[in-house]
């Protein structure tokens, strides 16, 4: 046997995937609408005087904190993408199929119309929204229908239909200027970063990623189903509900400083499952890097591909992650 | 010689559905021992219960003169392994992580493998057979290679009994004396107690000391394989006409009598009849 040591392993990712987000984050710095490009940035990084002073505050005051907010949305989303797919055994699970993104943005909506202030009580109401879909979700799975392993995505598909149906709702029935505040936020927006959401997102991300970490073996043991789990003595019940809570939470947050991303959670798992095997012991890490450069990727195309103005990042990553839904669909069916 | 299991009076329901009733029988440590009966006669049920995976409604279990609640999860784990029936191979683990998964009861949280957890796999592979398939792809396997992977992780978990759930199931001929070969290794080698659920009652008989009969949630007969393997209790158990014969070694043989016209012809008794189950 010359599988290398799980440590081994998860530090070489690391050392691969790490060069990756740097070089990402230097990127999201370097090129944007108010000008720079990476000599510009190179010379700011030296401390080297700009000829165009703005362009500091530009790097620092604008794009820093969004380039931080996209990666730990990119970071959030991914894990939850890896543990839904691991907790249902399916490929095709993600926060925002499931309908746990919906949930929280119904939650921080309410949250908006309420007048509650974003942080603290605007993602907590969104935390709870998650959790309450994530509670529907669980009900539903205990109910054993016909349609067997798949009963679980259908019905969260069905959930975010619905969510979508009561935000429409919610928006339909708001008529002042808190529309405008609901609809840039629902689109999947980053150019409202502030800082304080960053260091707000990072310290949840850091403890959720960390303690998905130390559940990443039960996964490992959850792929081999449900009973073989608990013979190898998985407190099963423990750990399910340990995923789902971390998950929500973070997935909550994120979507209350976010909006809404869809299809984040399916491209980088499965791309990092290709690369470097089922262990989530290496694919947590994996996924946290890995996920985080893809969003910074997603959120510079965004800013830089249309001619005038940017779009919402969360149609770049739609127009990407919809097509490998049906791809990793076409796989599962076959 | 102490009771490796002991059941007495078990009982067991899926919401309404009375599966066990009133089930108690023994199995002594080494035995062979296997539970053969009709699809739905609560067989793979037993076999959870013995595992901890189900709880009974009434009656007590019990593994090595202790009750099965006394123990943790991962106590029984160490104790007690399982080879199910409906086992997962859709993650494509390489064979020697997939069978490193079996160390999880002796292993901390994060489930980093020690040299030794490693030298206990290696040594798994090899007593089944799969050394050479270290770094395939578990999803890629046959039916008997998935099936040997499978018994070399629950020899991962150091059990001190064995519970298989139709092992031999799917099996080609070679491929189920083999599984079953590899089990009476396991006992008369290193002492474990192999319980096996069986459809295939000439199988079970080959190999089995001590079998149970089990039909509709109850015990039809318990014993030896010569004192189960009887017609009357196989054809109230199965409600079909059976025949029983002697094998040249003195081993019970189920012959399976066709119903209606076309009964076996005397010109080619053998012939004619099928096996159960086979």
């Amino acid at each position: 046997m010359r599988t290398p040591l799980p440590l081994a392993r998860i530090v070489r990712v690391k050392l691969l995937l790490l060069p990756l987000l740097a070089a990402a984050v230097l990127a999201g710095l370097a090129w944007g609408s108010g000008g720079g490009g990476p000599q510009a940035l190179f010379r700011a990084l030296a401390g080297i005087p700009l000829d165009d002073p703005v362009l500091a505050d530009i790097f620092w005051k604008i794009r820093l904190p969004r380039v931080l907010l996209a990666a730990l949305t990119g970071a959030v989303l991914s894990l939850g993408g890896l543990v839904f797919q691991a907790l249902l055994r399916n490929p095709l699970a993600e926060p925002y199929i499931l309908g746990i993104s919906g949930g929280a943005a119904i939650g921080a909506i309410l949250g908006i119309l309420a007048g509650l202030p974003r942080f603290p009580w605007g993602s907590l109401a969104s935390f709870a929204g998650a959790l309450g879909t994530v509670g529907l979700l669980v009900l539903f799975a205990s109910w054993k229908t016909a349609l067997g392993k798949d009963a679980l995505l259908l019905s969260g598909v069905m959930i975010n239909a619905f969510c979508g149906a009561v935000i429409l709702f919610l928006i339909s029935v708001t008529s002042d200027v808190r529309l405008f505040n609901i609809l840039s936020w629902l689109m999947g927006d980053l150019s409202l970063a502030a800082m304080e959401q960053v260091v707000l997102l990072a310290a949840v991300t850091a403890a959720c990623a960390a303690a998905l970490f130390f559940l990443s073996h039960g996964m490992n043991l959850l792929l081999l189903g449900r009973d073989a789990a608990r013979s190898l003595g998985v407190p099963l019940e423990a750990l399910t509900w340990g995923l789902l809570t971390l998950t929500s939470l973070m997935v909550g947050v994120s979507v209350s400083l976010c909006g809404l991303l869809g299809f984040v959670g399916l491209v980088m798992p499965h791309l990092m499952r290709l690369l470097f095997g089922p262990d989530h012991r290496v694919l947590v890490p994996a996924c946290v890097l890995a996920g985080a450069s893809y969003m910074i990727l997603c959120d510079l195309l965004a800013r830089v591909l249309p001619r005038q103005g940017e779009m919402p990042v969360g149609v770049v990553t739609a127009l990407i992650g919809a097509p490998t839904f049906i791809f990793l669909l076409r796989r599962a069916v076959r | 010689m102490s009771a490796a299991i002991e059941v007495s009076g078990v009982c067991f329901a899926y919401e309404e559905t009375p599966v066990l009733e009133g089930v108690s029988f023994r199995v002594e440590e080494g035995d062979y021992f296997v539970i053969i009966g009709p699809n739905g006669s609560g067989k793979t049920t037993l076999l959870k219960l013995l595992c901890g995976l189900l709880r009974p409604h009434a009656g007590s279990l019990r593994l090595f003169e202790l009750p099965l609640s006394r123990y943790r999860r991962r106590q029984l784990a160490r104790l007690a392994a399982l080879v199910p029936q409906a086992a997962s191979f859709e993650a494509p683990f390489r064979v020697a992580e997939y069978v490193l998964l079996g160390r999880a009861p002796h292993q901390g949280l994060l489930g980093l493998e020690t040299p030794e957890d490693v030298a206990i796999a290696r040594e798994a592979m090899e007593f089944t057979g799969t050394g050479h398939l270290a770094h395939r792809r578990v999803d890629r396997l046959s039916g008997g290679e998935r099936q040997r992977v499978l018994i070399a992780r629950a020899l991962c978990q150091r059990p001190r009994i064995l519970l298989l759930d139709e092992p031999t199931a799917y099996l080609d001929l070679a491929h189920q004396a083999q599984i079953m070969d590899l089990m009476e290794a396991l006992r008369t080698e290193r002492g474990v107690t192999v319980v096996l659920v069986s459809h295939d009652v000439n199988l079970a008989a080959m190999y089995a000391n001590r079998m149970v009969l089990l039909a509709a949630g109850k015990i039809l007969a318990a014993g030896p394989p010569q004192a189960v393997i009887a017609e009357a209790p196989l054809a109230q158990a199965y409600g079909c006409r059976l025949s029983v014969e002697a094998t040249a070694g003195g081993l019970p043989r189920v012959n399976l009598v066709p119903n209606g016209r076309r009964g076996p012809r005397a010109d080619r008794p053998a012939a004619a009849e099928t096996e159960v189950e086979r």
